[in-house]
């Protein structure tokens, strides 16, 4: 019965949350609606980047190579023949890629699948070694994308990049992506698939003795977060319309890092809470950086302050509040539940 | 392809080798004594070129005087970053430390670009350096003459201290177990103070090197040379003092034989050294000279 319940919670919560997407839509301005937008996307990518890292517990810096990579298939699938034909101007672009033109959801989709093929691919050296030794090899994958996406001309256009990419990302799609890889994610986290991704984050060794295959397991969680990373990659690159090699810098990484952590490693409920936080809140800070009068004294904006502050903010973080905000924690409807039972039983 | 262009190109590949070398000390010290990758290491490198800098261009020191306050100056940063941001998480997780090394990281990096700005200053080269010695079409520069043997006196002068002395003692029995070393009544954060000022202390070395080397130098200069040094400290066996000073040389002349034979593959010289490390590592997971670390230190 309680499951029910919770299910009928959760529809209407989706519900609502598509009736905020189409408020927003409607009543807010588009620089508004353009956070939102890239905070939908960030918690897509954040939430699959915390798959591999917080539940499974196998520290991976390679976000910057998955996005990238979904970033330029999606791209160079949804630009038409002629575009390409303008735009490669060093060296054309290679034939069998030129003349192949789609719309934006088939080639999203394609998107994530490449990049989950590259991310199984990858899988294969990068699960040999552990612990240190997988963050620099993956590190290393992500710093080996952006030079191949920087010298293959006849594929990405190298330094120049890619322009005139159609604007195709709207809210819609960017909540739509974003709400159907959390219940994909949650439905994985919560399942016996999630369990052997904990166990191994606990005590990998223990996990092996207990008959876990954790070689597949893991590899399952980084094809699946490679897929979504590929497709948040295409939407990002429909929401920018230009992309190019510098884009996808460790930075990205770092960003998404931050927002794993600030929200508890291992919490889904976290990770949506700290995307918001994180994407709104450097928003906001940017107000360091203009002129400012404070009682008369004028004070010049300084460029590049916000990025000081927000690496203290990470490094404070990690000193005095570890865990994050919610821990390994999770929201739950029975949760909510208990804590007005518990207020009843006390009044 | 004649046998003078080869060792034109590998005077060029030492020369750059013993830099990457000079870095990857510091890693492989500091990795040693608490196990934790110190992202910052390439932009430590960095504030050593900006303090030589500040020192030679706008203090109008002489570069010996510049040079030696900019590696005394660096030192006391490295055992900041130490003090301020790593050692309260001595007992904390290992990727709560890691993830705070990349957020010191990007805390100097930003930094420096809102103290300095994003444009390249020049480095102002002494004359010393600047010259060159031409053997039989060989060119030799000072600097590619005098980086490896700089860095072979310092390597020679650390492994003394390493091996030769009280500290050095003490930093070798710390690596092995901490808590042992805490009970024995040695005073393990002056230690482990000790290895951050030396490790910075050749980062900024090996940075002022690097900066007559390519003499325009930003505050995002310290990245991919810090990478690469990072994967030469791990190519060498992480760890170890000599196995940073070998992989150095290792990954600095491949480098440089890779891009000399194959011009075709130069836009993928940043590349080269992780892959070649992820190579290496598929082999020999703890690098060349690596000791075997019991696995999942996680």
């Amino acid at each position: 019965m309680s499951l029910s319940r919770n299910s009928i919670l959760t529809i209407i919560s989706i519900l609502l949350l598509f009736t905020f997407v189409w408020y927003a839509n409607n009543n807010l301005t588009p620089y508004a609606v353009r956070i939102w937008e890239n905070t939908a996307i960030f918690l897509m990518l954040a939430a699959s980047y915390n798959l591999i890292n917080g539940v499974t517990g196998q520290f991976s810096l390679e976000p910057n190579g998955f996005v990238a990579i979904g970033a330029y298939v999606a791209a160079i699938l949804t630009l038409t023949p002629d575009q390409k034909d303008a735009m490669f101007i060093i060296e054309p672009m290679v034939p069998w890629l030129k003349n192949i033109h789609m719309s934006f959801l088939p080639s999203l989709i394609i998107a994530g699948l490449v990049t989950a093929f590259v991310g199984f691919l990858l899988g294969f050296p990068v699960f040999r070694v552990r612990g240190d030794y997988l963050a620099i090899v993956t590190l290393g994958f992500g710093l080996t994308i952006r030079v191949i996406s920087n010298n293959t001309i006849t594929i990405t256009n190298g330094a120049l990049g890619l322009k005139g990419i159609a604007s195709y990302t709207n809210i819609w799609w960017c909540f739509g992506w974003a709400i159907l890889s959390m219940i994909i994610i949650m439905r994985i986290v919560y399942s016996a698939f999630g369990r052997a991704m904990k166990a191994i984050r606990d005590d990998e060794d223990a996990a092996i003795a207990m008959g876990i295959n954790t070689f597949w397991i893991k590899m399952a969680a980084f094809v699946i977060a490679a897929f979504f990373e590929g497709v948040g990659g295409g939407l990002l690159a429909h929401l920018i319309t230009t992309i190019s090699p510098t884009m996808f810098t460790f930075f990205l990484t770092f960003q998404l890092l931050i927002i794993i952590v600030v929200g508890g490693l291992g919490s889904m409920t976290g990770t949506v809470m700290a995307t918001i936080l994180v994407i709104w809140g450097s928003e906001i800070l940017r107000f360091v950086e203009q002129p400012m009068n404070i009682a008369g004294l004028h004070i010049p904006g300084i460029p590049g302050m916000r990025m000081v502050i927000f690496s203290i903010l990470l490094i404070v973080i990690m000193i005095f509040a570890r865990e994050g905000i919610m821990g390994q924690r999770e929201f739950s409807w029975n949760w909510l539940f208990s804590i007005f039972k518990k207020s009843k039983s006390e009044a | 392809m004649n046998s003078t262009i080869i060792l034109q190109q590998l005077v060029n590949g030492i020369s750059l080798g013993s830099l990457y070398g000079l870095v990857a000390i510091g890693y492989t010290m500091v990795y040693g004594v608490i196990r934790l990758i110190n992202f910052a290491h390439g932009d430590v490198m960095m504030v050593g070129m900006y303090f030589a800098f500040v020192g030679v261009a706008m203090m109008f020191l002489p570069w010996w005087a510049a040079f030696l306050l900019s590696m005394f100056a660096t030192a006391i940063v490295g055992v900041l970053i130490d003090r301020i941001a790593y050692k309260p998480l001595r007992n904390a997780s290992r990727i709560s430390a890691l993830i705070t090394a990349i957020g010191v990281s990007f805390f100097l990096e930003n930094l420096f670009l809102v103290v300095f700005g994003g444009v390249p200053k020049a480095f102002p080269v002494p004359s010393l350096f600047g010259g060159a010695i031409n053997v039989n079409g060989v060119i030799f520069p000072n600097i590619a003459i005098i980086t490896p043997i700089v860095a072979i006196v310092f390597l020679l002068m650390l492994l003394f201290v390493l091996y030769r002395t009280k500290y050095g003692m003490a930093m070798r029995a710390l690596s092995l177990d901490m808590e042992t070393v805490r009970i024995m009544g040695i005073n393990v954060d002056l230690i482990i103070s000790m290895v951050f000022a030396i490790g910075s202390l050749l980062a900024a070395l090996g940075g002022v090197f690097w900066a007559m080397r390519y003499p325009a130098i930003n505050p995002l200069i310290g990245i991919m040379p810090g990478l690469k040094a990072f994967a030469a400290a791990v190519l060498g066996g992480i760890g170890s003092v000599t196995g940073a000073a070998v992989g150095g040389f290792i990954i600095g002349i491949s480098e440089i034989l890779v891009v000399a034979f194959f011009p075709s593959l130069a836009g993928y010289k940043d590349a080269f050294a992780f892959l070649f490390l992820i190579f290496v590592l598929l082999f020999k997971p703890t690098g060349i000279m690596g000791e075997d670390l019991e696995r999942g230190r996680f």
